[in-house]
C-alpha cells in the first residue's frame, strides 16, 4: 500500500463522514431501534472504514457499506456485552434486526424524515426537541448546542438523555406520521426549526444580537425538510428564513446597534437569498395549501422587493396581515398590522389601533408594543407621549442592543 | 405495548358530560380489542387514602393530593406505540373538557423474572 492511496482513503472517509454520517445514523436507528446503540454503531462503522478502506479501497457504495458495518458491529457488541440471559434470547434479538436492503434510495431518505419527526415529537419537552434535533439530525456536538443556547453543557446533556429515555420507554415510534396526522406533526417540526432560526437571529438574552451559526443551521434543516417533504408550509418557512437572513448584514451596525428596517442600507441586503426566498414563497402561495409561515414570508418578500421604504406596498402588507389574522388571531400580529396601517394611512390611524390593542392589556408587558406606540407618537410630533412610551419600552426590553436603540430614540425625542 | 390512559378533569365539567356518550365510546373501544380494562370512578368525595407507616395503618378522608383536576376514570389499552395510544386517548370523550394522561406500563413482572433468570445463569 502506498502513502498516497492511504491518504486518499482517509480523505474519502472524512468526506463520507461529513456528507453521509447523519444518513447512516438515521438508518441505524431504524435497524437497531435505539439511539445510543446506533450512535455507538456509527462510530464503530467509521472506525472500521478508517482501518479497511486504505487497504481494500473505498467501496462502491460507501453508505451501504457503513450501514452494514454498523449493524454488524452492533450485533457483535451486544453479543460481547452478554446483555441477554441466554443464547436463545440473543439469537432472536439478532434475527429481529433487519438487514438493510442495499441500493434503495427511498428507505434511506425516509429514515432521515423518521429521525426528524421522532426528534420533534410533541410528547417530548420543547427544549428537548430542539436539542435532540440539533444533535441527532444536524450532528452538532452537545457542547456546541449548549454554547449556542447559553445553557450549561451538563444541563443540555441531561435534557438529551431524558428525551432519549422517553422515546424508548414511552414507545415513541420511529416513523413518518400518516396523512391524518401529518399536518399537525409537520407544524411541530416547523416550530422547532423556526425556534432554532430565531435563537440565532435575535438572541433571547445577552450581548450578541445574532448567533448566525444557529440561523444557518436552521436554514440547512429547512432545506433538508423541503427536499424530503416538499409541503407548502415547509417551503414557506424556508422562504421566510431566507428573506430574514438576507437582511443580516444590514440589521446591525458595526458596533452591534440595531438598525430598523426603514433605516437599513438596502444595498447590503443579500440579493441571492432574496431571489431564492421570493421564488420559494411564490411556489408556496401558488399551492393554495399555505399557512402562516408562507404569509409571513410573503410580507417579508414585499419588503425585500421595495427599493426604498417609501416604495413599499403597504396596502399589500396590510392585506397579508389580514389573511394572517384570520389564520391566527394573535395580538402580536394585530400590532404588526397596526404599524403597517400607520404606514399606509398615516401615523394617527396606526396610533388609534395600537392604543386600542394596548387598552386590552394583553400586550402591556411587551416592549415592542410600547416602542411601536412611541414611534407613531414621534412621527405625529407628540414628543411627551413618545418619551413616555420609549421609557416604558426600555423598562421592559432585555436585550442590550435593543436597549441601546431605545435609549438613542429617547435622546432624539429630547429626554 | 400497554398504556394506562388516566382521565382527569374538574369535577363539575366532567359531571356535565353525557354518560351515554362515554359508554358508547367504551363499547366501541372494547369491541376493537384494544381495551384491556376501563372504569369510571365515583366522585372524589368518596375517596379514602390509606397509608402504612412503621407498621401503623393510617386512614384519611379524601384524595392524597388536593388538586382541581381529579382522577375520574381510566382505560388500560394495548397500542402499537405512543402515536396509536395518543390517537386512542384523543377519542376518549372527557378529553374535550378535561385531559387524558397517557402512561406506558412498566413490565415489572417480566423485569423481575428476567433478572432472576439471569442471576440463576451466572
Amino acid at each position: 500500500m502506498d502513502d498516497s492511496r492511504a491518504r486518499d482513503a482517509h480523505q474519502a472517509v472524512d468526506a463520507v463522514y461529513r456528507s453521509e454520517s447523519r444518513r447512516v445514523f438515521a438508518t441505524l436507528v431504524r435497524l437497531l431501534g435505539d439511539f445510543d446503540i446506533a450512535e455507538e454503531a456509527l462510530h464503530e462503522a467509521f472506525r472500521a472504514a478508517l482501518e479497511q478502506w486504505p487497504v481494500e479501497g473505498v467501496p462502491a457504495n460507501p453508505r451501504a457499506w457503513l450501514v452494514s458495518a454498523g449493524r454488524f458491529k452492533a450485533i457483535d457488541g451486544i453479543r460481547r456485552n452478554a446483555r441477554f440471559a441466554d443464547v436463545e434470547d440473543f439469537e432472536s434479538f439478532a434475527e429481529s434486526i433487519p438487514a438493510e436492503e442495499p441500493g434503495e434510495r427511498e428507505p434511506i431518505e425516509d429514515d432521515r424524515l423518521r429521525l426528524i419527526f421522532t426528534c420533534c415529537h410533541p410528547a417530548l419537552a420543547a427544549d428537548a426537541q430542539v436539542a435532540l434535533t440539533l444533535r441527532e439530525v444536524c450532528g452538532l456536538r452537545t457542547e456546541e448546542i449548549a454554547h449556542a443556547f447559553l445553557t450549561p453543557a451538563p444541563t443540555l446533556a441531561q435534557r438529551i438523555v431524558r428525551a432519549k429515555a422517553k422515546i424508548k420507554d414511552a414507545g415513541i415510534p420511529y416513523e413518518v406520521p400518516g396523512a391524518a396526522e401529518l399536518g399537525e406533526r409537520l407544524e411541530g417540526v416547523l416550530r422547532v426549526i423556526y425556534l432554532v432560526f430565531n435563537e440565532g437571529y435575535s438572541a433571547s438574552s445577552g450581548d450578541a444580537l445574532t448567533r448566525s451559526d444557529l440561523s444557518l443551521e436552521a436554514i440547512r434543516l429547512g432545506r433538508l425538510l423541503v427536499e424530503l417533504l416538499p409541503e407548502p408550509e415547509a417551503v414557506g418557512l424556508l422562504a421566510l428564513m431566507l428573506l430574514q437572513e438576507s437582511r443580516r448584514a444590514a440589521r446591525a451596525s458595526a458596533s452591534g446597534d440595531v438598525i430598523v428596517l426603514e433605516e437599513q442600507d438596502r444595498s447590503l441586503w443579500n440579493r441571492e437569498l432574496i431571489e431564492e426566498g421570493v421564488a420559494r414563497v411564490e411556489g408556496a402561495l401558488a399551492s393554495r395549501r399555505f399557512g402562516p409561515y408562507s404569509i409571513q414570508a410573503a410580507i417579508a418578500a414585499v419588503h425585500a422587493e421595495a427599493a426604498s421604504p417609501g416604495e413599499t406596498d403597504w396596502s399589500e402588507i396590510v392585506g397579508l396581515y389580514d389573511v394572517l389574522l384570520r389564520m391566527d388571531a394573535s395580538p402580536v400580529i394585530e400590532l404588526n398590522r397596526a404599524v403597517a396601517v400607520g404606514m399606509r394611512d398615516g401615523p394617527a390611524a396606526g396610533l388609534a389601533l395600537v392604543d386600542a390593542i394596548l387598552a386590552r392589556g394583553e400586550l402591556s408587558g411587551y416592549h415592542l408594543a410600547h416602542a411601536a406606540r412611541a414611534d407613531l407618537c414621534r412621527r405625529l410630533g407628540q414628543q411627551e407621549q413618545a418619551r413616555r412610551s420609549y421609557e416604558k419600552a426600555l423598562e421592559l426590553a432585555r436585550q442590550e442592543p435593543e436597549r441601546r436603540f431605545l435609549r438613542r430614540r429617547l435622546a432624539e425625542v429630547g429626554a | 405495548m400497554k398504556y394506562l390512559c388516566l382521565v382527569y378533569g374538574e369535577e363539575r365539567a366532567l359531571a356535565g358530560m353525557d354518560d351515554r356518550h362515554c359508554v358508547a365510546y367504551d363499547e366501541q373501544i372494547r369491541a376493537s380489542g384494544q381495551c384491556l380494562a376501563s372504569e369510571a370512578l365515583q366522585p372524589v368525595a368518596t375517596a379514602t387514602t390509606v397509608r402504612v407507616r412503621n407498621g401503623k395503618l393510617s386512614v384519611t378522608d379524601g384524595p392524597f393530593a388536593e388538586t382541581k383536576e381529579i382522577l375520574a376514570g381510566f382505560y388500560m389499552i394495548e397500542a402499537r406505540d405512543l402515536n396509536e395510544a395518543i390517537q386512542v386517548a384523543s377519542r376518549i370523550p372527557p378529553a374535550e373538557v378535561g385531559c387524558v394522561e397517557v402512561r406506558p406500563i412498566r413490565p415489572i413482572r417480566e423485569t423481575v423474572k428476567a433478572n432472576a433468570a439471569k442471576a440463576a445463569a451466572d
